[in-house]
C-alpha cells in the first residue's frame, strides 16, 4: 500500500485488521490512548492499548432513565455509542486543585497548581461530544481571561472522532446540527464500515499522523457508503429539539404550569448537569489545615440543582425544585443563546438516559411551548 | 441548626476543651475520630481533649468548648444526662446517624419494645428502656449535625478546623449523586436497576457504595432539609414511585428502603409511612 503523504483532506482507507497499528501509531506519537471500555454495565474512558480493549461485541440500549449493554454479532468496533461520560472531564476536571495558599510571617503566598500535562488521545469521540467541547471552549477560553487550568488540559488532547453509524433512541443531534457526522474540532475522524475505516485529518497534528498509518486511497464507493451511513443514522433519530422559536418562547413560558408537573418528578439530584457535556458550573472549596498555615483551593463540579448553588447573600434565589429545573432548562435551551451565541444543548441525550427518573427534555420543551 | 459563635483559638495557653460523650450507639463514630490517625497529634495540640472515655481514662469535668455527641436517646436516664451535657457545652455537635436521626435502633419506634424485652430478658422488669429512640435534637439544641453511619472523618476534621479558625462551618447538603458522578462511577440505578437512595441522600461519604457497585442505602440521611435549617425535603415520593413502578419493588420493599439507618429522619419517615397501606 502506498501511504498517503500529502496533507490533502481526502480520507484514507485503513483495513480493520490493521487497526492495532493505528493504536500503536498514537502511542508511538507519545499519547496515552484512551477509549470507551466496558465497566460496571456501561462504558467509561480508560486506557486502550489493544484492539481487544474496545467493547467489541456489545451495543448500548438507552431510554429515559435506563442503560443496558447487550451483545451483538455485528463485529463493529464502535457499536457502543456512548456512556455517562462525555469528554468534559478531560478538560474541565471534576476536581481541579487551583491554588496552595501558605502563610508567611506577615503575609501569605498563593501558588497556582496547574495540572501536569499528559498528551492524551481520546479514541471514539462522537460528534455531539466535539460540539460540547466547542461550547466549553467558548466558556473557558474566550475573551481576555482564558482559564489556565482548562487550557493546559485542553492543549494536551488529541481527538479521534468516530462518525456515528447508529443512533440511540435518546439521540437528537440531527435536529441541532451537531451530528451524527463530525464536522469540525477533531484531529482525526474515523468512519467505521464493515471491513475498513475511512480516516480523515482535521488538524495539523492529525495530518502529521496520517503518513504513519498503513492507508490506502479510499475508493469512491466507500465514500458514498460513509455518506449513506451518516444520513441513515440522522434519519433514524426519533427525538428532536425544535429551535425555531427559541430563545423567546421559553422565556414566555416562565409561568407555565408544566414546570410544576416536572418538578413533582425531579429529584434535584443534579445527574443531568453532571453528565451534560456543556454544563460548566463549579464551586470553589478551601481545604485548610489544622494550624491555619496552609490551605488548598480547588474547584469542583457543581450543579444548579443544589441548594447551595442558589444561595446568595442570606437568601436562596432558587428555593424550590421548580425554580431549579426551570433555571436549568431555560439556561440550556434559551439564555445560553443570548450568553454564548449557541445552544447549550448538543443533543447527546445523556441527561435523558442518566436521569434516575427518566425526565426527558425533548418531551418537556414541546409541552412548555404549548399554550397552557 | 442554630448557629452560634464558633470557639476561637487563643493560642496554646487556652486551647478549646473538647469532650466526647456517648449515648445509645455502637462507638463506630468515635472510632472515626480515632481513625484520624495522621491528624490526631495536631488535633491534640489544637484542642485540649479533656473528656473522651473511648480514648483515654482522663475524664475532666466541664464546661467544654466543643462537645461531640454520639448515640441516640433510648433511656430515661440518658434523657436526663443529655440535658446536663448540653449545659456544659458551648458548641454541641452530634456525630452520626444515631445522634442525628435516632439511628438503626429507631426501628423500635415502629415496634413493641415491651415485647422485645420479654422475649430477650428473663427479668424484663429491670430494663429501663424508652419506647422510642430519638435524636439529640429532640431533647436539646444542637449546633451542628454530622450525618453518616459512621461519619466521614474528613468531614469531622473540617468542621473542627472551621470552628478552631473561627469561621462559620459549611456542611454540604447536596445529593450523593453529584459526588458519584464526579468520581466517574456508573449509576447503579440506571445501568443495573438497583434502588439507589443516592438522589435523596446527602453527600459526605464520597459515594462509597455506588463505587463498590451497590446502591446507596441512605446512611447520610436525607439531602437538604431533613430536620432543621433551610432547604427542601428531598423528593422521596418521586424516587419511591420509580422504585415501585419501574424497578418493580413491592410496597413493603419500598417502605424498607426508607425505613433504615435514618428511618426516623422526617423525610424518610414520611415516605415509609406513605407505603404502609399501599
Ligand atoms: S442538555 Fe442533555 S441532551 Fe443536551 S447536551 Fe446536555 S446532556 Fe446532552
Ligand atoms: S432532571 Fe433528572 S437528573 Fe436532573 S436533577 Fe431532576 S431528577 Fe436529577
Ligand atoms: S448510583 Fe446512586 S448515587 Fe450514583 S448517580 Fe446513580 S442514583 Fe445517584
Ligand atoms: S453511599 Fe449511601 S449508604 Fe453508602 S456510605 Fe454513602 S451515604 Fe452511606
Amino acid at each position: 500500500m502506498t501511504p498517503i503523504t500529502s496533507p490533502s483532506a481526502s480520507p484514507g482507507l485503513l483495513a480493520k485488521s490493521s487497526f492495532q497499528r493505528f493504536i500503536d501509531a498514537l502511542m508511538a506519537g507519545g499519547y496515552r490512548v484512551m477509549g470507551q471500555r466496558l465497566c460496571d454495565g456501561a462504558v467509561k474512558w480508560d486506557d486502550v492499548r489493544l484492539v481487544s480493549d474496545l467493547p467489541i461485541g456489545w451495543r448500548d440500549a438507552q431510554e429515559p432513565g435506563r442503560y443496558r449493554l447487550e451483545p451483538t454479532d455485528s463485529g463493529r468496533f464502535f457499536e457502543v455509542v456512548n456512556g455517562p461520560e462525555s469528554v468534559k472531564r478531560f478538560a474541565f476536571a471534576p476536581r481541579e486543585p487551583l491554588l496552595v495558599i501558605e502563610r508567611s510571617s506577615k503575609s501569605f503566598q498563593a501558588t497556582p497548581t496547574l495540572p501536569k500535562g499528559e498528551k492524551t488521545a481520546l479514541l471514539g469521540v462522537r460528534a455531539c461530544d466535539l460540539a460540547g467541547l466547542a461550547v466549553q471552549d467558548r466558556v473557558f477560553l474566550r475573551d481576555a481571561y482564558p482559564d489556565p487550568y482548562y487550557r493546559t488540559r485542553r492543549a494536551d488532547l488529541f481527538l479521534v472522532a468516530v462518525n456515528c453509524a447508529r443512533a440511540l433512541p435518546t439521540c437528537f443531534c440531527a435536529s441541532l446540527n451537531t451530528g451524527p457526522k463530525a464536522q469540525a474540532g477533531f484531529d482525526l475522524a474515523l468512519t467505521e464500515l464493515d471491513d475498513a475505516f475511512l480516516i480523515e485529518a482535521g488538524s495539523q497534528a492529525g495530518r502529521e499522523l496520517m503518513p504513519r498509518l498503513p492507508l490506502a486511497p479510499a475508493p469512491e464507493q466507500f465514500l458514498a457508503e460513509a455518506e449513506a451511513q451518516a444520513e441513515a443514522c440522522a434519519n433514524s433519530q426519533t427525538r428532536r429539539v425544535e429551535t425555531a422559536q427559541l430563545p423567546q418562547a421559553l422565556y414566555d413560558a416562565h409561568e407555565h404550569p408544566r414546570w410544576d408537573q416536572v418538578a413533582a418528578r425531579c429529584l434535584a439530584c443534579g445527574n443531568c448537569t453532571m453528565v451534560c457535556p456543556t454544563c460548566f458550573c463549579h464551586a470553589v472549596e478551601d481545604v485548610p489545615d489544622l494550624n491555619g498555615q496552609r490551605a488548598e483551593q480547588a474547584r469542583v463540579w457543581d450543579s444548579c440543582f443544589t441548594q447551595e448553588h442558589g444561595y446568595i447573600h442570606g437568601k436562596n434565589i432558587r428555593p424550590a425544585v421548580k425554580d431549579r429545573y426551570r433555571m436549568w432548562l431555560t439556561h440550556k435551551l434559551a439564555s445560553w443563546i443570548d450568553q454564548f451565541g449557541t445552544s447549550g444543548c448538543v443533543g447527546c441525550g445523556r441527561c435523558i438516559t442518566w436521569c434516575p427518573v427518566g425526565i426527558d427534555l425533548t418531551e418537556e420543551l414541546p409541552a412548555l411551548l404549548k399554550k397552557a | 441548626m442554630r448557629q452560634q459563635q464558633p470557639a476561637k483559638t487563643t493560642k496554646a495557653v487556652t486551647r478549646p476543651r473538647l469532650g466526647v460523650f456517648k449515648f445509645a450507639s455502637c462507638d463506630g463514630c468515635q472510632l472515626s475520630v480515632l481513625n484520624l490517625e495522621d491528624e490526631l497529634v495536631a488535633l491534640g495540640q489544637a484542642l485540649d481533649i479533656v473528656y473522651f472515655p473511648e480514648a483515654s481514662s482522663a475524664m475532666k469535668a466541664g464546661p467544654y468548648d466543643i462537645v461531640l455527641v454520639e448515640g441516640s436517646i433510648t433511656t430515661s436516664e440518658d434523657a436526663r444526662r443529655i440535658l446536663n451535657v448540653r449545659e456544659q457545652a458551648r458548641t454541641l455537635i452530634t456525630i452520626g446517624a444515631c445522634a442525628t436521626a435516632g439511628g438503626i435502633q429507631a426501628l423500635r419506634n415502629w415496634a413493641d419494645v415491651e415485647a422485645f424485652k420479654r422475649a430477650v430478658y428473663p427479668s424484663p422488669q429491670y430494663i429501663d428502656s424508652l419506647g422510642a429512640s430519638t435524636p439529640i435534637s429532640e431533647h436539646v439544641r444542637v449546633d451542628y449535625e454530622l450525618w453518616g453511619c459512621p461519619i466521614d472523618k474528613g468531614q469531622l476534621l473540617r468542621l473542627l478546623i472551621d470552628l478552631l479558625a473561627g469561621v462559620q462551618p459549611r456542611l454540604p447538603t447536596q445529593s450523593v449523586c453529584l459526588e458519584c458522578k464526579r468520581q466517574g462511577h456508573v449509576c447503579v440505578m440506571v445501568a443495573r436497576g438497583l434502588p439507589c437512595l443516592g438522589p435523596v441522600t446527602r453527600t459526605g461519604c464520597g459515594a462509597i457504595c455506588p463505587g463498590m457497585g451497590r446502591d446507596c442505602y441512605g446512611c447520610f440521611g436525607p439531602a437538604e432539609g431533613p430536620s432543621a435549617g433551610p432547604g427542601l425535603p428531598p423528593n422521596t415520593a418521586s424516587l419511591a414511585s420509580r422504585f415501585h413502578h419501574d424497578l418493580q419493588l413491592i410496597p413493603v420493599e419500598v417502605l424498607r428502603r426508607f425505613r433504615g439507618i435514618n428511618g426516623h429522619a422526617k423525610p424518610f419517615k414520611d415516605e415509609s409511612h406513605a407505603w404502609e397501606d399501599a
